[in-house]
């Protein structure tokens, strides 16, 4: 074995795994404090100041806290699925930043010709958390929340998908990779600006983000789904939902705002800018909107963006035919 | 490696389609049923058919499956219905189509080892999948579309309000 050889096939893509992995929890973690400040700045308040500089030390006292914390599994649950529903939120979450290309040297198995199929699979295979989570824990707050989870989740699924083709078309691929190549000229949110409206709202609704954090409206339910976790499983909870934002803003960035494209600065800049950007969006949509009735964001999901994201498909694909010939 | 790879996930998704079956708990039957699909779906990418593969993930474990789930928990089936399922799985029960089962088992065999299975040498991508949907099979398509729509209808027609009669 060759020196090149250990650089070239092992060292490399190690790195380049591990980086993509500790950088999407440490975006993660980050954007919990980024969330608390903002949302402080934008509420005329201070937010968590106290620890470190502008209080970023903040993040390490909540780690301290949750794992100190008793570790409870309530003696009526269903022990084993009650352990490994936390997990699989956080599995699938990291598992689809392989998918996607950060910079033209950076990303893990971000050629995959099913990429944006295998992103989508992942995010589909996510709702077996919220599931398992509330049927495990036994609790009638706990499976009205899962019950919510569930329909949002399987419904707005639908509009994620399909507010993606528009983008696969005009991309001629299914590769994330090839998307990125394909905006150099022109960013898609222009030609695709319902795909990225629909998107954005599914990949929020997604998350379970407020506004649409109806599973765990915490008004209605206590805290729906995990309502019966307590420390570190909370924390994946917890920590899996940071990391499914800095997903699907990552998403955004990649799929409608050119990814790494960008004049002046380094590629890896640009992205973490527009990551940035809708980290910073995802926060202010919670920060000024009140959360809907359940039957509302139902009715608004198949009655609004669904003959959306099929419109916006039919069109595109209207046009793309139009302009082969 | 591709021969190993094939052979560790058949056997993996075997012994999760047994305790499929096996389980009295509905819930860790669905649970192994999800695993089960998701291995299944890594047969299709070894087989050359990714697009088959992410659909089988997308559509079976990541839809069809989470409403069986749900409906199974919605029902609450509860600790009688483990001790139901457990006067199920008596010798008495399964032996009968266990046995029935093992001759196809054998005929299945007998049939492989004629012989031997060739794994094809390029993968299909998801156009060319598009293409011969489009084409050839547009017909097969239009037939399920239409399938899907009356189900679509009758679900419609079950869940819709009922009206007052005055």
């Amino acid at each position: 074995m060759t020196m090149e050889f250990f650089i070239n096939d092992i060292l490399y893509p190690l790195l380049n795994v591990v980086g993509v992995l500790v950088g999407a929890i440490g975006f993660g973690a980050v954007t919990i404090w980024i969330e608390r400040r903002m949302l402080g700045v934008w509420q005329d308040r201070l937010g968590p100041n106290r620890i470190g500089p502008l209080g970023i030390g903040q993040v390490v006292a909540d780690m301290i806290k949750i794992f100190f914390k008793e570790d409870w599994i309530p003696p009526f649950s269903d022990k084993v699925i009650f352990v490994i529903a936390p997990t699989i939120i956080m599995c699938v979450a990291m598992i689809s930043f392989a998918v996607i290309p950060i910079t033209p040297e950076i990303g893990v198995a971000d050629d995959l010709n099913i990429g944006l199929l295998f992103f989508l699979a992942m995010m589909a295979l996510g709702v077996y958390s919220a599931l398992l989570g509330g049927f495990a824990s036994d609790n009638k707050l706990s499976l009205l929340g899962t019950v919510r989870a569930a329909a949002q989740s399987v419904g707005y699924e639908v509009y994620m998908g399909l507010s993606l083709m528009g983008v696969v078309m005009l991309a001629d691929s299914f590769s994330i990779r090839d998307i990125v190549e394909a905006q150099e000229d022109m960013w898609f949110v222009i030609p695709q600006f319902f795909g990225f409206l629909v998107f954005a709202i599914a990949g929020m609704a997604e998350s379970h983000r407020a506004p649409f954090d109806i599973p765990e409206a915490e008004t209605e339910l206590a805290a729906g789904f995990h309502t019966e976790y307590s420390g570190m499983k909370f924390g994946m909870f917890f920590v899996g939902e940071y990391v499914g934002v800095v997903l699907a803003s990552l998403m955004m960035a990649v799929l409608f705002f050119g990814g790494w494209h960008g004049p002046f600065l380094p590629p890896l800049v640009w992205i973490f800018l527009k990551t940035l950007f809708f980290v910073l969006f995802f926060i202010l949509v919670r920060s000024v909107l009140p959360r809907p009735r359940y039957d509302q964001l139902m009715a608004f999901g198949w009655k609004v963006m669904l003959p959306l994201s099929l419109a916006n498909l039919v069109i595109t694909a209207g046009i793309v035919l139009a302009m082969a010939d | 490696m591709e021969a190993f790879t094939f052979y560790l996930t058949s056997a993996v998704t075997i012994v999760a389609m047994i305790m499929v079956i096996s389980r009295t708990n509905p819930v860790h039957s669905m649970m192994y049923l999800v695993v089960s699909s998701i291995s299944m779906a890594v047969i299709f990418y070894i087989l050359g058919a990714p697009f088959a593969a992410a659909l089988e993930i997308l559509v079976y474990a990541g839809a069809i499956l989470v409403l069986f789930v749900f409906a199974i928990m919605m029902l609450n089936l509860g600790h009688e219905s483990v001790e139901q399922e457990r006067s199920l799985l008596t010798p008495g029960i399964w032996t009968g189509p266990s046995m029935l089962s093992v001759i196809l088992l054998g005929v299945l065999g007998f049939i492989i080892t004629g012989e031997s299975p060739q794994s094809p040498a390029t993968s299909v991508s998801p156009k060319e999948v598009g293409v011969a949907l489009y084409g050839p099979y547009l017909l097969a398509v239009e037939l399920g579309s239409m399938l899907l729509m009356a189900g679509l209808i009758g679900a419609y027609h079950l869940g819709r309000p009922l009206l007052k009669k005055d």
